[in-house]
């Protein structure tokens, strides 16, 4: 800011006011609705302030599920949305790393035409192929199950791409002095590469772990078997009964629990997130 | 620069060795796979395979619902990425212009991000409900009878805003690394030559945050055009009728639900095509950036 313009000052608060009061719109009366009863809901429109149900509407999600939307009891699908997040987040940092480790620092042959397959994962979404990944899954036998949630999805370019970035950076004097004092490669890789490393894998878990957790498509079309449902995927089942029984405190308490774990990671760690989302889009 | 390497045959063969079977067993194989299929056509029954060249393409382009799909893609593509890219900019114009709170602005605008599409799409499917949500309620006292069940117009609104507000925190943090990488002594240097900020926007901000738009154009096309399925598929299914049928949820009714595997690769290897170029497109505007 170069010069005192009261009046420009305050339109900018104003803005950025408003831009969180809409922002924060939907999840609020989200909130709310899962604080009420469900004859709350039969009066016409939707409460504005929270009611009193609140504690038994999350416990009896978490615990108990509702059994007429064929809904298991939320803890349990949580914990399954956990397990595939943490799969994909670790699986693809531990495998990413590797990867760009023999990328940047061997020279082999074919090391052009390996770089290109991996680069070509960038271009591919499962969406755009999701019929014949799901037939390969369903060939390998992985239907519900963990691996058949998290394998097919740990495959990254972007997360390679980013270790080759910041091996780069790293002076080729380390190298040298490492291989002087009769360092092998791993010996290189474990005690220089990876804590030199350490904060951008810390920035890509966030990125990564959120990935993982909001995953909606795949687990929805490769879990039929309620024990490996996952939360995200299971919550549109539940809103298709909702919209027909009257149900919304359930559904929207649903709703809460399965943004909490992301968004707790995004504020408490928001400059490595920030870091993450910059850095990997490069 | 050359960088000194180890000198193995076979050690960075094992290092790749994982990440290099999941691509292949995961992503080469079933793309080739679609490619392949996108020439096939089976009789309804799945007794009989026939090669039939690029007949699925000459079908899918005759085929009006494809086309229909096209243009709901492009309009609701346009639509969101200017929906979400214009106020993204417009929070990182106020955010710069603030000395104080900027950090609990922040916090308080980027956690959206981490919200599932799918979860977003709920939330709004909620607001907009037509028998208990807000929205409607408000639009009645208007005069406006909203129903995205009956109403394509409706519809498309509902997914435009459900996709766009996940999509707004990650505009606005790239807007604001893009205003602070702007040198302030630019502005300090037109103020003196008595520009106003609306004069110093047009000439200072605008084209040096051109590259950081052009990019965000290219990723938030990407976005709306295949991370938004699950948006869809929350709130609208592709209804009324097709005026919410995205080309990614075509892919997916045609295989999962008509089962139409021909017709349903063929519509795969076109997407595949489109990331492809889009992706092209987005490494060039990078490695432009870097230049600047």
């Amino acid at each position: 800011m170069v010069e005192r313009r009261p009046f420009l000052t305050f339109l900018s608060h104003a803005v950025l006011i408003m831009g969180i009061l809409i922002v924060s719109l939907p999840v609020w009366l989200a909130l709310v609705a899962s604080t009420h009863g469900e004859t709350a809901f039969t009066g016409g429109t939707i409460p504005m302030l929270p009611g009193g149900e609140g504690w038994r509407n999350y416990s009896t999600m978490l615990g108990k599920g509702i059994s007429t939307s064929g809904a298991p009891p939320l803890a349990a699908m949580m914990l399954n949305s956990l397990i595939m997040a943490l799969g994909i987040a670790f699986g693809k940092i531990a495998i990413s790393i590797l990867s760009a480790f023999a990328i940047v620092y061997f020279r082999f042959p074919l090391r052009q035409l390996a770089f290109w397959t991996i680069f070509i994962t960038l271009m591919l979404p499962v969406e755009v192929r999701i019929l014949p990944t799901f037939k390969v899954v369903a060939d390998l036998g992985l239907l519900n199950s963990y691996a058949g949630l998290t394998i097919p999805l740990i495959a990254s370019a972007t997360a390679t791409f980013l270790f080759r970035q910041v091996f780069m950076t790293i002076p080729n004097e380390l190298m040298e002095a490492a291989r002087m004092d009769g360092a092998g490669p791993w010996r290189f890789f474990k005690d220089i590469l990876v804590p030199l490393s350490r904060t951008n894998m810390a920035a890509l878990f966030v990125i990564l772990f959120i990935y993982g957790w909001n995953q909606y498509i795949w687990p929805l079309l490769i879990t039929t078997d309620a024990r490996f449902y996952t939360i995200v995927a299971a919550i549109k089942r539940m809103a298709d009964v909702a919209d027909a029984l009257p149900q919304w405190n359930f559904v929207m308490a649903a709703v809460i629990l399965a943004m909490v774990p992301p968004v707790v990671v995004v504020i408490g760690m928001q400059r490595l997130f920030v870091k993450g989302l910059i850095e990997t889009e490069k | 620069m050359t960088r000194s390497t180890f000198n193995h045959r076979l050690l960075p063969w094992v290092l790749l060795a994982p990440q290099l079977a999941v691509t292949a067993v995961f992503f080469l194989w079933p793309a080739g796979q679609a490619f392949w299929q996108s020439f096939l056509r089976q009789d309804p029954f799945g007794l009989k395979t026939t090669f039939v060249g690029l007949g699925n393409y000459a079908a899918l382009l005759a085929d009006p619902y494809y086309r229909s799909a096209l243009w709901v893609t492009a309009e609701f593509s346009v639509a969101t990425a200017a929906l979400s890219l214009g106020t993204g900019l417009i929070l990182a114009l106020a955010l710069e212009r603030t000395l104080r709170m900027q950090r609990w602005y922040t916090t308080l605008l980027v956690w959206p991000y981490a919200v599932a599409p799918a979860i977003s799409g709920v939330l709004w499917w909620f607001l907009f409900n037509p028998s208990i949500g807000i929205l409607p309620w408000l639009l009645k006292g208007l005069g406006y009878h909203w129903d995205h069940g009956l109403k394509s117009g409706d519809a498309m609104v509902l997914v435009v805003i459900a996709a766009s507000w996940k999509q707004v925190s990650y505009n606005f943090l790239f807007f604001v690394a893009g205003l602070s990488a702007i040198p302030a002594s630019l502005y300090e240097a037109a103020a003196i030559d008595s520009a106003g900020p609306v004069r110093r926007f047009f000439t200072i901000t605008l084209p040096l945050l051109a590259p950081t738009g052009f990019f965000l154009v290219v990723v938030n096309l990407v976005y709306t055009m295949f991370d938004t399925f699950a948006v869809i598929d929350a709130t609208t299914k592709g209804g009324p009728g097709q005026s919410t049928t995205i080309l990614v949820y075509k892919v997916y009714q045609d295989g999962f639900v008509g089962l139409n595997l021909g017709s349903s690769a063929a519509q795969s290897v076109i997407l595949m095509g489109i990331v492809v170029l889009l992706t092209v497109i987005q490494f060039r505007v990078v490695e432009r950036k870097v230049e600047y």
